[in-house]
């Protein structure tokens, strides 16, 4: 049986982490490596880096920081923000990521996603969707939930699995950073729809939330940010009340 | 010092970087003749069975490893570098593996049918890079696995549809189907066991 994966997610903007961050144990808040390192040591399944920046020294900073996270972490690495080309994604998987997440640019050009499996295999591309629901229906929006683009969420995300994207990572605008926990049917929606791992992301606000992602939803792995950076929770607790629950962790 | 084995895929800098961090000397061996400096051999995976292979004999290191494996020398095959040393792979039917191993990959036959994720590795018996038979968390990263004819073989299993080889060893030859260089702790321990076994 496949452990159920705790994914810290780190929002990058020009080598900094940003979104409230509170931590206990780190004289430094804020460094990306330092926390990253961290999370390792607290035993992450795995870690996403993403770059909210989307300026260009901040996608040249992210490489940077790639490099450095993956010569002291032994955990799966996930970059993504501002990936638009198979170069770009060559070059982060060079500095050291596993694992690169596309979203608007896979929306505007689908066929990277096919181009993407072909070079580096499915392995390697996680198709970021960031969904809400509009008029009972899932829909799909682009550049950070500001733009509708007309895709049903779960047509999309077969699409994505079509073309060869290996993980879904599916977010709900409308719960992120609300605390109100999972939009548990439109997990369910994607996940029954597809034969790729989902991984669950916005909306839990505690830790009661996030075994239904798991149990209801179908999530295979869950990437969580305040929960873990506001220093209210630590993975080993998360794990803890996980398994209590009957989700299987490492 | 560690060859590993460049065949232009392969995570080749994430087992390096992982050798480093354990103080392991290691270099990327390209082509044959490479392996003077080498005590043992690391052939890393992801890709595609049969372009490996095609990548392998272009360079003329099939040979160099078939010799290597003959002499039974220490040697690491991880995920698709483990597959390469049995006869063939459901994914690429007509190409040849090593064969140093009997027996063949296959694909899951259960959803999702990559296996991503941490999954509990048990060994089968005590051996040099696993002294006590301890079950651990690995990553694995895989749509097929090998199933050797041979159950003698196999040191490790786990189970994802059914139980499966996690691990295979003959002599100084060592498989692991999941990836220790991302595998934490666990994997980090195995690598430098391996290193000095």
């Amino acid at each position: 049986m496949i452990a159920i994966r705790i994914i810290p997610c780190l929002d990058v903007d020009c080598g900094r982490v940003v979104k409230g961050v509170a931590f206990k144990d780190l004289r430094e808040v804020g460094d990306p490596v330092k926390m990253a390192r961290c999370y390792y040591q607290q035993g992450a399944d795995e870690l996403a880096l993403l770059d909210i920046g989307a300026t260009f020294r901040s996608r040249e900073t992210m490489v940077d920081i790639v490099e450095r996270v993956s010569r002291e972490i032994f955990i799966p690495l996930t970059v993504g923000g501002g990936l638009r080309t198979v170069e770009d994604i060559q070059r982060l998987l060079r500095a050291g990521a596993d694992k690169v997440s596309l979203g608007s640019a896979a929306l505007a050009d689908p066929q990277l996603l096919a181009r993407a499996a072909a070079r580096f295999g499915s392995q390697c591309v996680v198709l970021s969707i960031d969904a809400g629901l509009d008029n009972g229906a899932w829909r799909v929006y682009s550049h950070g939930g500001r733009r509708e683009t007309g895709w049903d969420a779960v047509a999309w995300a077969r699409r994505g699995e079509e073309l060869g994207a290996g993980e879904i990572l599916l977010n709900s605008i409308d719960r992120d950073g609300s605390g109100q926990g999972y939009d548990l049917d439109l997990l369910r929606g994607v996940s029954a729809a597809v034969a790729i791992p989902v991984i669950a992301s916005g909306g839990a606000g505690s830790l009661e939330q996030l075994a239904p992602a798991v149990l209801q939803g179908g999530a295979h792995a869950i990437l969580l940010a305040s929960l873990l950076h506001d220093g209210k929770q630590t993975v080993p607790e998360i794990k803890t009340f996980l398994r209590e629950q009957g989700v299987i962790c490492r | 010092m560690i060859g590993v084995i460049d065949y232009g895929a392969g995570n080749l800098h994430s087992v390096r970087k992982a050798l480093d961090y354990l103080g392991l000397a290691n270099s990327v061996i390209r082509a044959a003749g490479e392996t003077a400096a080498c005590d043992r051999l690391l052939l890393p995976g992801v890709g595609h069975f049969a372009s490996a292979m095609e990548r392998l004999q272009a360079s003329a290191m099939a040979p160099v490893l078939q010799e290597w494996l003959a002499a039974d020398r220490p040697f690491l095959g991880i995920c698709l570098g483990m597959q390469l040393l049995f006869s063939a792979s459901a994914e690429a039917p007509g190409v040849k593996g090593f064969g140093f191993f009997a027996g063949h990959a296959r694909p899951y036959a259960c959803r999702p049918r990559l296996q991503i994720g941490w999954n509990l590795v048990h060994a089968a018996r005590p051996s040099a890079i696993w002294p006590n038979t301890a079950s651990e968390y690995h990553y694995y990263v895989n749509g097929y696995h090998a199933v050797p004819a041979d159950r003698n073989i196999v040191a490790a299993v786990s189970d994802y549809g059914g139980e499966f080889a996690a691990a295979v060893q003959c002599g100084r030859v060592w498989g692991v189907q999941f990836h220790p260089e991302k595998s934490a702790a666990c994997g980090l321990d195995l690598l430098r066991r391996w290193g000095a076994s």
